[in-house]
């Protein structure tokens, strides 16, 4: 029966949402040839292999913690190498991860140290005969693509909050791992890390995102977007190409085909028009809210719920609102 | 510096989407081609450092180059002119009937043509508009046995060094590498230039070769396309604040997200 690798993603060794995101996928598609086994490699400073634990409850039998000093910043050369020198060893019938900002830098360079083919953002995985078929939103999400992948393993990248993580308890094994290459003749140094912000919940981590554009009509009444954003509690706050191009947001904030593609739970766009670059972006939410004074603007197309008034309006009153909901449960 | 930049041949994004009678391709039709956003973005980058390099005393030792390589039909020609008359100096085309969704197998083909062209710094979008993938660039560094540096959103080169800033989820960090290296390139970094008649001119006339894509084995296929399911239309429940208790009401009890 054949076995599955995970790359687990980590942070600060901390794990990733999307990490216990990919241990599910894995797990779904190793139970789906038969029920073999799924390992999950994770790196970090000493220490990081106690993430095991949660890692067995979302479905991985066996942890293999590839432990190093130097991996406080984040080494994409040994850890490449440590994935692939695994992967190399065992066989294994995939090697999946996320296609984050991690995922999307690691898998392609195992890919091509295995000569494994790659499936990158990836919704949905399954084994058929001697090929996986896999589902891949091309085209900024506007055409779903069934792409066959011949030879394993394969490489395959999962599109972050595009699979459920669940429980699937395991009694974990533990193995330790000496990095596959030395972290100190690594090429490419982090040099600094610049944190976003304290206590920030991330575009692709949020149930919740309010987005703010133009319509907003100056960079102080952002504000209001933050608030709405605070009143949620479990928000995250994005903005329009259009927002960011003016500096009145940081690009990383930009949601859109050109920056983040995100699938929240809830999804408010105050004063956003919704031309087809913001659409792309978000249009896979699952349930949209928009705030816009034109009620011919495109938004209100793909808006469960809209709402045709002047943002600097409506959006304080709904903030009080939603604080008082919140408050009353 | 020699600076080699991979572009891709992408539909124009905001276009509306047909799928092919074939269900294995998009319908072509009537749909606008240029280079893709992100490539232009790298060949940007590209010109500038070469101008700035051009323009530094310790370098004319050596003068800079930009060639664009493309995989792809014949009809990629007509991009790697486009980045011509940017300012590229010539254009390589691996030939190939269609580019393939197997990253590896493009990265192999690339790999083969740049491993020997001496090239400083090789650029490539991060990802291209059609499968936003993102694993041409990184694989073939990686097959070139070369750094790659993915996402930059801003690069600077000296000294046979670079430095670049990465975007991260909630983070950004900024990394040092050795040259020669790959480098993919991010939004935000570099608005492209629009090409002058002159330039356009005089695109005609610079050095284009083609020569077989040496793809190998392709072992991603497209088994079938489709186009998303459509999300319900659009409701507008209200005007102005009067609305806000039943937006309320409906994200509580209809959508249960609050």
């Amino acid at each position: 029966m054949p076995n599955v690798l995970v790359f687990a993603e980590t942070r600060a060794n901390t794990l990733r949402k999307v990490a216990l995101e990919v241990t599910s996928a894995a797990r779904a598609l190793v139970d789906s040839l038969g029920g073999g086994e799924v390992h999950a490699l994770v790196a970090g400073t000493p220490g990081v292999a106690s993430v095991a634990e949660k890692l067995g409850e979302y479905g991985a039998d066996v942890v293999i913690a590839v432990e190093h000093a130097a991996f406080a910043q984040f080494d994409r050369e040994a850890v490449s190498a440590s994935i692939a020198a695994r992967a190399g060893a065992q066989s294994y019938r995939a090697i999946v991860l996320g296609f984050s900002a991690q995922g999307r830098d690691v898998g392609p360079r195992v890919a091509a140290k295995l000569d494994a083919p790659i499936a990158a953002d990836v919704t949905d995985i399954r084994a058929s005969g001697d090929s996986v078929v896999v589902k891949h939103p091309a085209y900024a999400n506007k055409v779903i693509v069934s792409l066959e992948v011949k030879g394993a393993p394969c490489v395959l990248s999962v599109r972050p909050s595009a699979f459920v993580a669940t429980a699937s308890p395991r009694t974990v094994r533990t193995e330790a791992m000496a990095p596959a290459s030395d972290p100190s003749a690594s090429r490419v140094v982090v040099k600094e890390v610049i944190e976003g912000g304290k206590g920030r919940i991330d575009l692709g981590e949020a149930p919740v995102i309010v987005s703010g554009g133009r319509g907003l009509k100056a960079p102080e009444n952002f504000k209001l977007v933050e608030e709405l954003a605070a009143a949620f509690g479990n928000a995250a706050v994005g903005a329009t190409r259009a927002v960011t191009d003016d500096g009145w947001r940081p690009h990383s904030d930009q949601i859109g085909q050109t920056g983040r593609q995100v699938s929240p739970q809830l999804y408010v766009a105050v004063g956003i028009s919704g031309a087809i670059q913001h659409l792309a972006g978000m249009r896979t939410s699952k349930t949209i809210v928009a705030i816009n004074k034109d009620k011919e603007a495109p938004i209100f197309k793909v808006a469960d719920y809209g709402i045709v008034g002047d943002v600097l309006e409506v959006v304080p009153a709904l903030t009080n609102a939603v604080r008082a909901a919140k408050a009353g449960h | 510096m020699k600076i080699a930049v991979c572009i891709k041949r992408t539909p124009d994004s905001e276009s509306r989407f047909r799928i092919a009678s074939s269900a294995t391709s998009i319908d072509e039709t009537g749909l606008k081609f240029d280079i893709d956003d992100f490539a232009g973005y790298a060949v940007e980058v590209a010109l500038q450092l070469n101008e700035k390099q051009g323009s530094s005393a310790s370098h004319q030792d050596k003068p800079g180059e930009t060639v664009v390589i493309a995989v792809g039909p014949d009809l990629v020609q007509e991009t790697l002119r486009k980045a011509m008359s940017m300012g590229a100096d010539r254009a390589v085309q691996l030939k190939t009937d269609a580019v393939p969704y197997d990253g590896i197998a493009v990265a192999k083909a690339l790999a083969a043509e740049l491993k020997t062209g001496g090239f400083d710094l090789v650029l490539f979008g991060k990802h291209a508009f059609d499968t936003s993938f993102g694993v041409v660039g990184t694989a073939t560094a990686e097959l070139m046995g070369i750094p790659c540096v993915t996402a930059a959103s801003s690069l600077e080169i000296s000294g046979g060094r670079g430095k670049a800033r990465r975007e991260l989820e909630g983070a950004a960090e900024i990394v040092d590498f050795p040259l020669p290296a790959a480098v993919t390139i991010d939004e935000g970094i570099a608005r492209p230039r629009y090409p002058s008649l002159k330039n356009i001119m005089a695109a005609k006339k610079k050095p284009l070769e083609v020569k077989p894509a040496q793809l190998g084995q392709t072992r991603v296929t497209v088994k079938s396309m489709e186009l998303p399911p459509d999300r319900p239309a659009g409701r507008i429940i209200g005007e102005g604040v009067a609305a806000v208790p039943e937006l309320i009401r409906l994200l509580q009890t209809e959508a249960k997200v609050l």
